[in-house]
């Protein structure tokens, strides 16, 4: 095993290309676009497709002509950039096509800023695009989990014809850690029977999103559908930690996941009986974790760089059975392992209450501070 | 002696639009107005003698519905 | 009966192997037809109807891939250009080109087609002319003239709060991506068949590999110009081909010793 230290967006391009990427559209946008320079040279190096495009539309409709073809293609890009994709990403979910996209999230709504945020959660996991249909949503913790979660997009999308986002932030995105780079794989040589380069010795074939007749809508509606309860069925992944005698726990994704893992090492440290949840498949959501604590959990905390956006997940899923509190830092402010702790001292010392929706007791209490 | 030709029109392409008819230099067509096709229209067809099949009936028509055959000069040719 | 057509009859026309047999939604008298056609005999006559890849566009046009008997992708609206820069660059072996007409590619795709042409994007674009948007139902288009009746300029085009028109073959001419950048009309034989060896120039500058190669189609629209299949060819004659001079923009050097 040799590890190798590298910035987050570099090692997911590194992980695009040795899982097979053959072609790679980008556009510069902070904090994401280490992401779009790796590929302008690693790509052409290997003799592999790269191109900047005028703009993210340009960009996700060029992963759309090359997702045609049947070969493994991406984009990747940050919050701004990406509400811009989603015109591309409804017409590829719209004609059943493999692909890849990597979402940096940055501070928002609207130019925002470039620090790390996770508030296009909704846009990814709940759509964003128009029309019926889902993307599976990844979300990494580490650059490791970056660079693992990068390999398994691309199989994934593979196997269900799904589009596949990797949902990370400025934070992951930027930070350097040591990982370890998977093998370089052997570019596919056998396609789909849907592929489209050119209808040499077959029938032809075409592509479209297009289903005039509203029965062949639904039809396809359908299959969209009965694809996605086979995803849930074999892809839902999350981790747990410290949760075999937990009496509170603690959740979230990604960057916000990895802080509160930090604050629950100290409460642990403190003999506080805390654990974690960490959704790792964020669509198909862990309903069934969330829905399976147990009646010896006292209290929960979700913990967000949004303004609960998971957290309605959350609740759903545990049907309201376990007294919930909520904690975030929002528009680009990092929550600080420290607050968080503090945030599992209170639930440890006061018991939750169950008046209203955690996120408005959140914001009162936050008001309240001043 | 002019060349012969004759033209066949495919029906269900036809649209009955006349830009054929208009283009044809011997002005041998015609709409018929006798029958009209699936889609409604009444179509294109030959209406006297003197096609040269010349083609340009087949070069405008929107439709492809055309198809042209004119008499070869040698008529013992091995066809091509 | 076949024996003796054989022996004193050549077929001097015949619908080409590249079109299907799906009859076509378009109007009587819509030079789309016309355009899909030629497109096909000249894709016939290269012998490359199976290396090659549609990208149909959004608007009258979309419905090509029905027509056109070989692999097609169906574009969002104004986006062909890019879905056919990502196939080419994963295919550069096959010819690929886009069909889109001209509020799709003037108006809602013209950053993904100049991007393409100054790219010098190895891909075939065939761009119809018609001065409206056809499939909505006849509103201004980019290329509507100063004073053109549509039905969202009902008086006229008004120049003095709608603009004026784009003349994209003029404006690409400027792009040293672009090598080959022609505009011909479809409203009769002869210009037909002008049109037909632009097409096939278009696809040559691909196969030799020399970049990025438009041809700009002027064509009818008697449905939406609200005259007939005869008086809108007289309109276009009249009334376009002034606006929107017929000729070669940009033509790459090594394009001038092909002969067809």
């Amino acid at each position: 095993m040799s590890l190798e230290l590298m910035k987050g967006n570099e090692a997911v391009a590194e992980a695009a290309v040795r899982a097979g990427v053959v072609s790679y559209f980008g556009y510069p946008i902070t904090p994401q676009t280490e992401l779009l320079e790796y590929m302008s040279h690693r790509m052409p190096e290997l003799g592999r497709a790269f191109v900047q495009a005028e703009s993210e539309l340009g960009a996700i409709n060029m992963v759309y002509g090359a997702a045609c073809t049947g070969y493994r293609t991406m984009t990747s890009s940050s919050s701004p950039g990406v509400s811009l994709m989603l015109e591309g990403v409804s017409y590829i979910a719209g004609t059943e096509l493999p692909m890849v996209i990597v979402n940096v999230m940055r501070g928002g709504p609207g130019l925002g800023n470039i620090a790390p945020a996770q508030s296009d959660y909704n846009q990814m996991v709940h759509g964003g695009g128009h029309g019926d249909y889902r993307c599976i949503v990844l979300a990494p913790c580490s650059v490791q989990e970056s660079v693992d979660l990068t390999v398994l997009a691309f199989d994934l999308a593979d196997k269900y014809r799904s589009i596949v986002v990797i949902l990370t932030d400025g934070s992951i995105g930027q930070m350097m850690e040591a990982c370890e780079l998977p093998p370089m794989q052997p570019l596919k040589t056998t396609f789909a029977d849907w592929a489209v380069q050119g209808c040499e010795g077959r029938e032809r074939r075409f592509l479209t999103s297009i289903n005039l007749d509203p029965a062949a809508q639904e039809e396809m509606n359908y299959r969209l559908l009965k694809r996605w309860i086979d995803v849930e069925a074999n892809e839902i992944r999350c981790q747990e930690y410290y949760m075999e005698d937990a009496e509170y726990v603690v959740t979230g994704f990604g960057s916000s996941a990895r802080i509160a893992l930090s604050a629950v090492r100290i409460a642990r440290a403190e003999g506080i009986k805390v654990g974690l949840i960490r959704p790792i498949t964020l669509s198909p959501f862990p309903r069934q974790v969330y829905a399976d604590l147990s009646d010896k959990i006292k209290g929960m905390l979700v913990v967000e760089m949004n303004a609960g956006q998971m957290l309605e997940d959350v609740l759903a899923a545990n049907r309201y059975r376990t007294p919930t509190d909520f904690f975030a830092r929002l528009g680009g402010v990092v929550p600080f392992p420290d607050e968080v702790l503090g945030e599992i001292h209170r639930m440890v010392e006061t018991p939750i209450s169950t008046d209203g929706h955690p996120r408005d007791r959140w914001l009162a209490r936050v008001l309240a501070k001043g | 002696m002019p060349l012969k030709g004759r033209i066949v029109v495919t029906e269900k392409y036809c649209k009955g639009c006349e830009l054929c008819i208009s283009s044809c230099p011997q002005e041998v067509l015609a709409l018929a107005n006798d029958r009209i096709t699936a889609k409604g229209y009444h179509p294109a067809t030959m209406v006297a003698d003197g096609c040269t099949g010349c083609g340009i009936c087949s070069v405008i028509c929107p439709e492809a519905a055309i198809t042209v055959y004119r008499e070869k000069t040698g008529v013992n040719r091995i066809p091509a | 009966m076949v024996l003796e057509n054989c022996e004193i009859e050549t077929t001097v026309f015949e619908r080409p192997d590249s079109l299907t047999g799906t009859t076509s939604h378009y109007c009587p008298g819509c030079t789309h037809g016309i355009a899909n056609r030629l497109i096909a005999e000249v894709i016939d006559e290269m012998g490359m109807r199976e290396k090659t890849i549609g990208v149909a566009s959004v608007g009258c046009s979309v419905f090509i891939y029905n027509y056109l008997n070989m692999d097609f992708v169906q574009a969002p609206h104004g986006r062909a250009p890019a879905m056919a820069t990502g196939i080419k660059r994963v295919l550069p072996d096959r010819m690929v080109f886009t069909y889109q007409g001209d509020g799709d590619l003037a108006s809602i795709g013209m950053a993904e087609i100049v991007h393409a042409a100054a790219r010098g994007e190895n891909i075939s674009v065939f761009f119809l002319n018609n001065t409206n948007y056809g499939m909505t139902g006849g509103q201004m288009a980019p290329t509507s003239m100063p004073g053109q009746k549509t039905t969202s300029s009902q008086t006229g085009r008004d120049v003095e709060t709608q603009g004026f028109p784009i003349r994209v073959s003029e404006m690409f001419s400027k792009l040293d991506g672009a090598s080959y950048i022609v505009r011909r009309s479809l409203h009769d034989p002869k210009h037909i068949r002008m049109a037909k060896k632009a097409i096939r120039m278009a696809f040559e500058t691909q196969v030799r590999g020399l970049g990025f190669s438009m041809v700009e189609l002027l064509s009818i629209c008697p449905t939406n110009w609200g005259i007939s299949p005869l008086n809108s060819i007289k309109w276009l004659e009249e009334k376009m081909i002034p606006y929107y001079p017929l000729g070669d923009y940009k033509i790459h050097p090594a394009l001038a010793e092909i002969k067809l």
